[in-house]
C-alpha cells in the first residue's frame, strides 16, 4: 500500500480505501487451526457441515502460515510446544491476529502443572479470548464474527512499520 | 490346576535361590522379588509353555518417598493363552538408582522405561536407546519423584519471548 | 555411501536417529541421506507428533518418533487431587472418545474401594463407552480417508458424529468432555427422549456408515494406497505391544472385552472382528466393522436395558442424590466428608483395563488409605502402539508414512498424558 502511505490525512478518498480494504480482509480471513488437543475437534466441528464455518468468508483452513491471516491456538500449550507456536506466528504475514481457543490458552485451564504455559499471552499477542473447557461451536463463531468486527474498524496503514521477526536459523553442514 | 496357584509352585521350584513375596488383592496376583533376578524371572514366565506371558503391558515405578528403598518398580504382563494377567515388583533403592533392562524380553518396555527414567530418574542398564521420553532433553529434574513441586520450578524450561 | 558423521554437533534425538539399526538396501542409492522433519505442526490431524526420518531420496531408511508436546502431567496432577475430582480430566486423555475414559476410571476406582454400581448404571455405561467408540472410529475413518485425499468422506462420518453428540448433549449437557459417569453409578438416569434418540441414530446408522464406505471401499487408488502399506505380522505385533485394532487387524483376536470381561459384557452377543493382512487397509477395515458391531451391541443394550437406581446407596463412598442433600441431616454431612476428605478406600493396589478405542486403556492406582491416589499410572494405548510406528514404516516412501499414521490412529492426548 505504497500510495496510502503517501496521504497521511483523512480525507474522503483515503477513509474510502480503508472501508474497502477492511471489508475485504474481514470478508475472508483465512484460519490457520493450530490444532493441539480436544479445542481442535471443537474446530474441526466448526469446519463440518453443521456449523459450517466457510459461509462467515473462512473457506479454506490453510496449513501453511505463509497464506493464513487468522492463527486459532486451540488446544494446551505445553512449554516445549511454545516455542513452536511462536516460530509459527513469526511465519505469518502480516495483517495477522490471533484467537485463544478455550480455557486452556486463555489461562492454563484447568491444568496448574509444571508442564502448561498458563496464558499463551506470555509469549504471543492475543485479540480474542474464547472460554469454555471446549467452547461450542458456535462460540467459535462469535469469536471469529468479533475478530471480523475488529477488522472492520483498522486502517489499511496500520500494518505498515511493523518490525520483521528473527528467525534463528541453524546452519549445519 | 488355575494360575494363581502354578506360578508361585512353579516360580519357588525353579529358582528356589530368590525369596518371593505373592499377594492376592482384589483379584490381581502380584509377585515381589530382588531386582538383580528380574531378567532371568520375566524370560522363564514369556517362555514356559505353560504360562506364556507374551505381552508386556506396562512397566512404572512407585516413589515411596522414604529412606530405605525409595522406589519399586511394577511390571504388568499378560498371558494371552490363560487371558491371566500378573504383577512384578522390584524394590530399587536411591543409593543405587540402577536396575536391569528387560528390552532383551519383550520390546515393548523399550519406550515404557524410557518413560520411568524420564519421570523417576532410575536407570536402566543394557537399554538400547535411554533417552527422556516427555519432558525437553535439557531439563534437569524429574518430575515425578515426590520432592517435586506440581508448579514445576521457575526458570527450569525457557519460553520464547514476547516483542 | 557417505553417511553424516558424528563429528558435527548434534543432539541426543539425531544421535539415536542415525545409529538406528536400519535393513534397508536400496538399490541405485542416492550420494547422501537425507533428514527431515516430520514436525510437530502438520495437516494430517493426528495431534502434534513429531516424525524425524533418515531419507535416501524418498525411502524411508529409519526413523524416530519424538513425543512430549502435550505433556500435561496427569500423573503429577492425579496425586493432588481426589477420586472425585480427577474425573473432568480423563475426558481430555482420549478426547475422541470421551465417555470411555470416564468409565476406565471410575471402574478402576470401583475395584480400588471394592464396590459395584447397581444394573441400571452398568448398563448405561456400556451404552456410551459403545457409542463414544462408534465416534472415535467415525473421526478414525473420516480422517484416513481425508489424509489420502478423499476429503468428502471426513465431512459425512463428522456429520454422523454429531448426531451421538447431539445425544450426550440431551444426556448429560455437554457435547463432548462430558464427565457423565460418578463413583458408584452415573450422575443422572437416562432420559427417555435421550434412548429414543439413540433408538432412532442406530437405526439409520448402518446405512449412513455403507453410504460413506461406498465412496472409498473399491476406489482404486484408495485401495492401492493403503493396500501393502505398514505390515506388520502377528509375532512382532505382540512383541511391541500393539493392542486393539491394530493388533486385529493382523490378526490375533485380543478383545478385552472378551478376555477379562468388565461391566456386563458377557451378557452381549458380538463378533470380535480380525483381519489377517495386517496392512493399513486391514486396520481401516477392522475399524468400520468394529463399528458396526458396537451398533449391535447398542441395539441389544436399549432391548435389556434393567429399570431401577442408577446410584449405589452407600454413603460413605458414594455422593448422595443433590435433593437429599438439601433436605436430610446424614446425607449433608457424608457430601461434607466425600468431598473434603475423599473416599479414603483401604491400602493397596489395583490394575484394570478397559477395550478403548486406541487399545488397551488401563489404570493402575495406588493407594495409602487417603483421599487421593499415592500414584495413578495411565497406560495409555496410544503411546505403546506409537512404539511400532519405525518398524512399519521402514523401507516405505513418504506418502506411505501419512497413510500409516493415519490407520495407527494415535491421539496425542493420551500418548503424552
Amino acid at each position: 500500500m505504497g500510495l496510502e502511505a503517501k496521504l497521511k490525512e483523512e480525507g474522503f478518498i483515503t477513509t474510502t480505501i480503508d472501508a474497502v480494504v477492511a471489508w475485504s480482509r474481514e470478508s475472508s480471513v483465512w484460519p490457520m487451526p493450530m490444532g493441539i488437543s480436544c479445542c481442535a475437534i471443537e474446530m474441526m466441528a466448526t469446519a463440518d457441515p453443521k456449523y459450517d464455518m466457510a459461509r462467515f468468508g473462512s473457506e479454506v483452513m490453510r496449513f501453511t502460515p505463509r497464506q493464513c491471516d487468522l492463527m486459532i491456538v486451540a488446544g494446551t500449550v505445553t512449554y516445549k510446544m511454545a516455542h513452536v507456536v511462536r516460530k509459527i506466528y513469526d511465519q505469518m504475514p502480516d495483517p495477522k491476529w490471533v484467537i485463544a481457543m478455550g480455557a486452556c490458552t486463555s489461562s492454563g485451564g484447568m491444568y496448574r502443572s509444571y508442564n502448561v504455559v498458563q496464558g499463551i499471552d506470555q509469549f504471543l499477542p492475543v485479540d480474542v479470548y474464547l472460554a469454555g473447557c471446549p467452547p461450542r461451536p458456535d462460540n467459535l463463531l462469535n469469536a471469529l464474527i468479533q475478530i471480523q468486527d475488529k477488522i472492520s474498524k483498522t486502517k489499511a496503514r496500520d500494518f505498515q512499520d511493523r518490525k520483521l521477526p528473527e528467525l534463528t536459523v541453524l546452519h549445519n553442514n | 490346576m488355575n494360575l494363581k496357584e502354578l506360578i508361585p509352585q512353579k516360580l519357588q521350584e525353579k529358582f528356589s535361590h530368590v525369596k518371593f513375596e505373592f499377594l492376592d488383592y482384589r483379584g490381581d496376583l502380584s509377585v515381589k522379588f530382588e531386582k538383580e533376578h528380574v531378567v532371568e524371572i520375566c524370560r522363564f514366565l514369556k517362555e514356559d509353555s505353560d504360562f506364556q506371558f507374551k505381552l508386556c503391558e506396562d512397566v512404572t515405578a512407585i516413589d515411596w518417598a522414604k529412606r530405605k528403598n525409595r522406589f519399586t518398580v511394577v511390571y504388568h504382563i499378560f498371558s494371552l493363552k490363560h487371558n491371566f494377567r500378573l504383577r512384578l515388583k522390584a524394590d530399587v533403592d536411591e543409593s543405587d538408582c540402577t536396575i536391569d533392562s528387560v528390552t532383551p524380553v519383550w520390546k515393548t518396555s523399550n519406550w515404557l522405561e524410557r518413560e520411568t527414567w524420564d519421570m523417576y530418574g532410575i536407570k536402566f542398564n543394557n537399554h538400547p536407546d535411554l533417552r527422556r521420553m516427555y519432558m525437553p532433553e535439557d531439563f534437569q529434574y524429574h518430575p515425578l519423584r515426590k520432592d517435586f513441586p506440581l508448579m514445576g520450578i521457575p526458570g527450569s524450561l525457557p519460553l520464547p519471548k514476547k516483542d | 555411501m557417505p553417511k553424516l558423521t558424528k563429528n558435527e554437533v548434534h543432539p541426543k534425538i539425531i544421535e539415536a536417529l542415525l545409529g538406528a539399526d536400519s535393513d534397508i538396501t536400496v538399490e541405485d542409492a542416492l550420494e547422501n541421506e537425507m533428514i527431515l522433519n516430520m514436525g510437530p505442526q502438520h495437516p494430517a490431524t493426528h495431534g502434534v507428533l513429531r516424525v524425524l526420518l533418515r531419507l535416501d531420496g524418498e525411502t524411508v531408511i529409519a526413523s524416530v518418533p519424538e513425543l512430549g508436546y502435550l505433556h500435561r502431567g496427569y500423573e503429577k496432577m492425579a496425586e493432588n487431587m481426589s477420586y472425585y475430582e480427577f474425573i473432568p480430566h480423563t475426558d481430555r486423555l482420549d478426547y475422541l472418545s470421551p465417555m470411555a475414559n470416564n468409565v476406565a476410571w471410575v471402574l478402576a476406582v470401583e475395584k480400588l474401594a471394592g464396590i459395584e454400581a447397581p444394573p441400571r448404571a452398568q448398563y448405561i455405561r456400556m451404552m456410551i463407552a459403545e457409542l463414544a467408540r462408534i465416534a472415535s472410529h467415525l473421526v478414525a475413518i473420516g480422517s484416513l480417508a481425508m489424509d489420502v485425499g478423499a476429503l468428502t468422506v471426513f465431512l459425512w462420518t463428522l456429520r454422523e458424529r454429531e448426531k451421538i453428540l447431539d445425544v450426550w448433549d440431551i444426556l448429560c449437557g455437554a457435547r463432548f468432555t462430558n464427565s457423565y459417569t460418578r463413583i458408584g453409578g452415573v450422575a443422572n438416569d437416562a432420559q427417555p427422549e435421550a434412548l429414543a434418540k439413540v433408538k432412532w441414530f442406530i437405526e439409520q446408522f448402518d446405512e449412513n456408515l455403507d453410504e460413506c464406505e461406498r465412496l472409498i471401499n473399491t476406489n482404486r487408488i484408495f485401495i492401492e494406497r493403503l493396500e501393502g502399506a505398514g505390515i506388520i505380522n502377528s509375532a512382532d505385533a505382540i512383541e511391541m505391544g500393539l493392542t486393539g485394532p491394530s493388533l486385529r487387524g493382523s490378526g490375533v483376536d485380543f478383545d478385552i472385552r472378551r478376555a477379562v470381561p468388565y461391566l456386563r459384557y458377557n451378557d452381549m452377543d458380538f463378533k470380535v472382528v480380525t483381519f489377517t493382512e495386517g496392512d493399513a487397509l486391514a486396520r481401516y477395515f477392522v475399524r468400520a466393522d468394529e463399528a458396526r458391531e458396537s451398533a449391535k451391541i447398542v441395539r441389544q443394550i436399549l432391548d435389556k436395558m434393567p429399570a431401577g437406581e442408577v446410584l449405589l446407596n452407600q454413603p460413605k463412598k458414594v455422593l448422595p442424590h443433590k435433593t437429599e442433600i438439601y433436605t436430610k441431616m446424614e446425607e449433608l454431612i457424608h457430601d461434607f466428608m466425600i468431598v473434603n476428605f475423599g473416599i479414603n478406600p483401604p491400602e493397596g493396589d489395583i490394575y484394570h483395563a478397559i477395550e478403548g478405542s486406541k487399545g488397551e486403556l488401563g489404570f493402575y492406582l495406588v493407594s495409602k488409605g487417603e483421599g487421593r491416589p499415592w500414584k495413578c499410572k495411565i497406560r495409555s494405548p496410544s503411546m505403546v502402539n506409537l512404539q511400532s510406528l519405525p518398524h512399519m514404516i521402514q523401507g516405505q516412501m513418504i506418502s506411505d508414512v501419512v497413510a500409516i499414521i493415519g490407520s495407527i490412529d494415535p491421539i496425542m492426548g493420551e500418548a503424552d498424558k
